[in-house]
């Protein structure tokens, strides 16, 4: 499967004076896990903003295409179209789950567009009128079939604020599968993880690719880079700097310039790639 | 009062090593109680101990030194009560603290029953002046409960809910008038009428969080009332309006002929001027029963679980696909129909509206309704709106009962003056209570749904919707 599912087209982001991202051109295929990897400050979350609808770029073209042959413009579409249409999911940098709601909550708000439609405009459920019932039930299999993959399915009555660091983690992931994406984004999953939940996670990530939905990955953990990515794109002042495989990039003397020549504080990234 | 903290010794018992005697415990117990009656004694001197009289020839001052020492001396034995309640040790304290919540928690379950059979109930009392009151006070309940969908759901701070309350009495006053149409089929339509100027409000508003958005939300609210009493050719401007029509019971009225076609004539009874006061008082409770029920639905469907997320974290709602600018507007419209039917049954209630009684207090009012019993919590805004209308009223009667008991000439002068200390005594106790309580009265979130046995979620980890 080599097929791009998401072109990404003389990229470029202003913030007033600054090019955070500057020309950036890749792509990300079907089925793959195609990682984002760079310093601090290189523009990744600024790519993955763009992506998602949060940032609007200033120029350049984000095109995602489902595997029936429908094309979706990102770089035009409204940031919620971009998760109910397009089917792009993310998760963030700083975890940001529905605090004081349930977990369980919490992949039901994941899956409010299907709900929604079920509920008759929002009146006739009001009434207790027509298929929601149906609609919740079958929200509710699902949301326990992503706990149960996310080893959350005896917390699920538990607010989510209350989880520990790790399970949140799992969880923001857990919510992302929730609207059913072709792509999902992570903005550095493994930040925070020890060892073995980092471990658990890889576990979930090849997972979830296995499954059909290919994803897209920012992340400084080299270990988890390296073990599970089929591509790596490395950033450097919003420019890429090297395309390819994880052992294609590894050898890139330019990466290893980026990563050493600027003594950069991620020193674990450092090794990892130097090694 | 004196919310110093301050090193004493009874202020914060440290595990161990300096424990004080018990003399010494006692003496700076007096120490402080002593500095807090000075400070007390500089505040309440002035403006409790002095009076000015009109004299024949101007201003005479004349002085109350023994209503300031009461006042003084009150302040005294409270701050001592007050430490020596402190000076208990901390884990019994919280040991204390635990109980109570346990026992709250049990109560909770039936108070919620109790006040809906009391509710109920309440007419059989035959007591005009308590059915008066108690109509009142559900009209603050449905404005509570109908803001609380704004604020506690959706965390959208609105400080010109009136503006809504307001839009609806006159959608009601002005269509029953030039249409002649009745109290049932305007009231739908003053609802609806109020969810589009809802709608309206929310456009402008999208983009604003937190403090801006309350700001803009209290423009709106002075907006319309502006408008009302500018509106002459329309609105008959500050006047207002009169002779609004009175609702019917299936087409029977209220009105004291007792011919056919009215109440007392139908059933064969004498007509009373209760009988419509209670009918109102049941309409209101039935308006007031319709919010509590649509806001409790709403909350277990998408649409209400998107306003709560809503309120916990609008960013992350927008990356899962929920369009963000349907749910505030859905909020704010949701909010603002039951402000209207609050509206128009206020129109009908007392046949005669000006622009006078939809002024900011009222916003103000329904905001602390809402804020005080607990944002986002049903029973929570009962209990306020109950507190703050009810006990309002209840503490005035109490004060004026209280200054026919004082005959002591020291009193002189405070017992007539009693009541007006109202406001200043309430004022007070919302202090208190949102100190002791500061998420209000029921603070934690019951889940919309659950696997498993629902756990009440803490207040702690519940979003004020304050924006990100």
């Amino acid at each position: 499967m080599t097929e791009a599912l998401l072109t990404v087209t003389g990229l470029t982001m202003r913030f007033g004076g600054l090019k955070a991202v500057d020309e950036l051109c890749f792509e990300a295929r079907r089925g793959d896990i195609t990682a984002v990897i760079g310093p601090n400050g290189a523009g990744k979350t600024t790519v993955f903003n763009c992506i998602t609808g949060f940032y609007r770029p200033t120029s350049g073209s984000l095109a995602l295409a489902h595997a029936d042959g429908r094309r979706f413009p990102l770089e035009h579409m409204p940031g919620h179209r971009i998760a109910s249409r397009a089917k792009v999911a993310r998760t963030f940098q700083n975890i940001r789950l529905f605090a004081g709601m349930t977990v369980l909550e919490n992949l039901l708000v994941a899956q409010h567009n299907t709900l929604m439609a079920a509920t008759g405009f929002g009146v006739l459920a009001v009434l207790g009128i027509g298929r929601y019932r149906a609609a919740e039930r079958a929200a509710i299999d699902k949301a326990r079939f992503w706990l149960d993959a996310t080893g959350l399915t005896g917390r699920a009555d538990e607010p989510a604020g209350a989880l520990p660091y790790g399970a949140q983690r799992r969880l923001e992931v857990a919510r992302a599968m929730c609207i059913d994406p072709v792509l999902l984004c992570l903005d550095e999953p493994a930040a925070g993880l020890n060892p073995r939940e980092s471990e658990d996670l890889n576990k979930l990530l090849l997972r979830i690719r296995g499954d059909g939905c290919s994803l897209l990955l920012i992340e400084h953990d080299m270990g988890v880079v390296m073990r599970i990515s089929d591509h790596i794109v490395v950033l450097d002042h919003g420019k890429k700097i090297s395309d390819g495989t994880p052992a294609e990039v590894r050898a890139d003397p330019a990466v290893i310039a980026a990563y050493l020549g600027e003594g950069d504080e991620d020193e674990v990234a450092a090794e990892a790639v130097a090694s | 009062m004196s919310k110093r903290s301050d090193p004493g010794p009874q202020a914060a018992p440290q595990a161990g090593d300096q424990q004080p005697g018990v003399l010494g415990r006692l003496a700076g117990g007096f120490r402080d109680a002593g500095l807090s009656a000075l400070v007390a004694a500089g505040l309440f001197v002035p403006m409790v101990g002095l009076v000015t009289n009109m004299g024949p020839d101007g201003l005479r001052l004349r002085f109350r030194i023994g209503g300031a020492l009461v006042v003084v001396a009150l302040v005294f034995v409270g701050r001592l009560v007050m430490l020596s309640w402190r000076a208990r040790p901390r884990s019994e304290a919280v040991r204390d603290n635990r109980a109570l919540a346990e026992r709250l928690k049990r109560a909770g379950r039936y108070i919620a029953p109790a006040l809906l059979v009391s509710a109920a109930l309440l007419p059989f009392t035959d007591s005009r002046y308590y059915v008066d009151l108690g109509t009142l006070v559900l009209t603050y309940v449905m404005l509570g409960w109908g803001l609380n969908i704004v604020v506690g759901l959706a965390g959208l701070l609105d400080l010109g809910y009136v503006a809504f309350y307001a839009v609806g009495a006159y959608s009601y006053a002005l269509i029953a008038q030039t249409f002649g149409l009745g109290f049932w089929v305007c009231l739908p339509l003053a609802g609806l009428l109020a969810a589009c100027w809802g709608v309206m409000l929310g456009f402008p508003v999208l983009r604003l969080r937190g403090d801006y958005l309350a700001i803009v939300t209290l423009a709106f609210g002075e907006i319309i009332r502006v408008v009302i009493t500018n509106w002459v050719s329309l609105t008959n401007g500050p006047n207002g309006i009169t002779d609004i029509p009175r609702p019917t019971l299936f087409g029977l009225t209220f009105s004291m002929e007792g011919g056919p076609g009215t109440f007392a004539g139908f059933f064969g009874i004498e007509p009373t001027t209760t009988q419509r006061v209670i009918f109102l008082y049941y309409v209101i409770f039935g308006l007031a029963l319709l919010t509590n029920w649509v806001t409790l639905r709403l909350r277990r469907l998408p649409q209400g679980r998107a306003w709560e997320a809503l309120r916990e974290d609008e960013v992350a709602c927008r990356s899962l696909g929920i369009n963000v600018t349907t749910t505030k507007l859905t909020a704010f419209a949701t909010g603002a129909l039951f402000g209207g039917f609050a509206g128009a049954f206020f129109a009908t209630r007392q046949a005669f509206i000006s622009p006078e009684s939809f002024t900011f207090i009222e916003s103000a009012t329904v905001l602390a309704i809402v804020v005080l019993g607990g944002l986002g919590s049903q029973l929570g805004v009962a209990l306020a709106a109950l507190i703050m209308v009810g006990g309002l009223e209840l503490l005035r009667g109490l004060l004026s009962w209280l200054g026919d008991q004082m005959h002591n000439p020291v009193f002189l002068g405070i017992a007539s003056e009693l009541p007006l200390y109202r406001m200043l005594i309430f004022g007070l106790a919302l202090v208190v209570m949102m100190v002791l309580r500061p998420r209000g009265l029921v603070s934690g979130r019951t889940p919309s749904v659950s696997l498993g046995e629902p756990h009440e979620i803490a207040a702690e980890l519940v979003a004020q919707g304050r924006g990100a």
